[in-house]
């Protein structure tokens, strides 16, 4: 069985219910930012969003009204500040009410782990002397059978569906990806269902026999999508846009602005082509 | 010495505690400018490690992202997160964990989630993100943030990454396996915990600033240690070496960035 070659419309389309758990995953690098707009077009409703690091692409998911709860555990813009959208959700409840399911990475790389390998809980040592157990009752404690030590225990992240940004994929739809890939490879092999953008769809994947490689029978679809992870990066492809990130701070702090650049940038193009395209304008 | 800003001073005397081959985990920031300070002086050969699993990292310019190309394209190797946080961190591969806070209290634990009730924030802050597990597992953890009332603080809204917890051996009693904060750099100078109580005392400033200062600028009842170190100035070359970094960055962080059409 191969994956699904399809639009990103029809990948959403097809994937993405309204009150669906979703993870866009990628740390810092290869963030699928083309799907998290094309999510917001097609205006999905009630996401529980799963990521690590909500960054941008969930700031204005939330900022949109996509999403009822959010399992995180960093949410700020990287080496730049807050991410205006989430706090305003968490302390105004604009535009609606967020439930939050917080964490650290620690604690969520282990319930991923625990995820992809379908068992109950990821367990670590871990959560010692915080405060954030008292307040997610998803983080308890276990006791080891043969040591008696307490450990941290997190019940395992199964999305209804991860997506990934990678370099490449094959017709038949095996995924490669190169550089930083976070908690990626645990996360997709966590979901339900997978989909996965790619800068470019190839006749064969170069042999790389250390690679992240997702093979095509664990994969639902892929989408050529190029600049798919822009404005963060694709190593190999293009760096991570840090001037972008900056001057998202000031798009994201008050909800007019915000709201107006998401019509017109978002909402207002057809595709993630017409996206990259109309931001290129802007900055000629 | 030329003159120099509290900042520069700041990241050149957390720099000066980072030994040759020791191995680092690095938050973003001003941990981040500290630990390739050191690297670019008196300690090339340390093993910088980011959350981001970029291991013995060699960066050119200092990262904004805690996962910029860059870092992955200098590194030793690069490894999934999850890896990076069991295998290494929590293995006890890690000698020494560099933090930055939003708010540190006398017992040197931190806050970086909220200031006011959790449930109802007054501000909601970016949260743990790798802190609590770095903060437990590394070997030794030193800490730099500005003071001020409003950082250095009598009560944490929200402890995020244990310190000392209440001092006096309540670390160790938690099983939490390693040392906690050895130093906090501040831009006054250097607070370290008291052998016995774990309180954070003051126990050395840059040249210039005065006990009264460092009082001033702490939230609770700052002691003084017997003996209060004077932190030497920049020297050229670590100042030299700083500027040049931090120059190199900005003009990478400007430079414009091909939309990929």
């Amino acid at each position: 069985m191969s994956a699904a070659i399809l639009s990103l419309a029809e990948a959403i389309e097809h994937y993405v219910a309204d009150g669906a758990s979703v993870a866009l995953e990628g740390f810092t690098h290869l963030i699928p930012f083309a799907a998290g707009h094309e999510i917001i077009r097609q205006r999905r409703r009630d996401l529980h969003l799963i990521r690590m690091t909500p960054d941008l692409v969930y700031d204005q998911m939330i900022g949109m009204g996509c999403a009822r709860k959010l399992t995180f555990s960093w949410g700020g813009n990287p080496g730049v500040g807050s991410l205006h959208r989430l706090r305003d959700a968490v302390e105004h409840q604009w535009p609606h009410p967020l439930e939050l399911d917080e964490h650290s990475h620690a604690g969520m790389a282990a319930a991923f782990c625990a995820g992809a390998a379908r068992l109950p809980f990821g367990m670590l040592r871990g959560y010692v002397g915080t405060d954030l157990p008292a307040h997610n009752p998803n983080i308890r404690r276990v006791e080891c059978p043969f040591t008696g030590e307490m450990l941290a225990a997190v019940p395992a992240l199964n999305p209804d569906v991860t997506i990934l940004h990678a370099q490449r994929a094959d017709r038949a739809g095996n995924v490669a990806i190169d550089g930083i890939v976070g908690a990626a490879r645990e996360a997709a092999l966590a979901a339900k269902t997978l989909v996965v953008t790619v800068e470019e769809i190839v006749d064969a994947l170069p042999p790389a026999m250390n690679a992240i490689v997702l093979p095509h029978w664990v994969v639902g679809a892929v989408v050529h999508c190029r600049g798919g992870a822009y404005p963060s990066y694709a190593q190999g492809h293009y760096a991570r846009d840090n001037a972008f990130y900056r001057h998202w701070d000031g798009i994201a702090r008050e909800r007019g602005t915000f709201l107006g650049w998401m019509e017109e940038h978002v909402l207002g193009t057809r595709d993630h082509r017409a996206f990259l395209a109309g931001l290129q304008q802007e900055a000629a | 010495m030329n003159a120099c800003t509290r900042d520069e001073w700041m990241t050149v005397a957390a720099a000066r505690l980072l030994r040759d081959r020791c191995v680092c985990f690095v938050g973003i920031g001003l941990p981040s400018a500290a630990c390739n300070l050191a690297r670019l002086t008196h300690a090339p050969d340390i093993v910088l490690i980011y959350e981001s699993g970029t291991i013995g990292t060699r960066p050119d310019v200092l990262p904004l992202s805690i996962g910029d190309g860059e870092l992955a394209a200098t590194a030793a190797c690069v490894v999934p997160l999850p890896e990076v946080f069991s295998h290494y961190l929590q293995a006890g591969r890690v000698d020494v964990g560099f933090l930055g806070a939003a708010q540190i209290d006398r017992h040197g634990n931190i806050n970086s989630t909220v200031i006011g009730p959790y449930d109802a924030p007054k501000t909601r802050l970016p949260g743990a993100g790798g802190a609590p597990e770095i903060a437990l597992h590394a070997k030794q953890v030193f800490v730099m943030l500005k003071a001020s009332k409003r950082s250095f603080v009598e009560r944490l809204d929200f402890r995020t990454s244990a310190g000392y917890l209440d001092g006096h051996g309540a670390r160790a009693r938690s099983g939490a396996p390693g040392g906690g904060p050895r130093a906090v750099i501040t831009d006054f100078g250097m607070l370290a915990p008291h052998p016995q109580s774990e309180e954070l005392q003051l126990v050395a400033l840059f040249a210039g600033a005065s006990v009264e200062e460092a009082r001033a600028a702490v939230g609770w009842p700052l002691a003084v240690a017997d003996h209060i170190d004077t932190i030497a100035a920049p020297s050229a070359l670590e100042l030299d070496t700083l500027r040049a970094l931090n120059a190199r960055t900005r003009e990478a962080h400007a430079r414009p960035v091909r939309i990929p059409l």
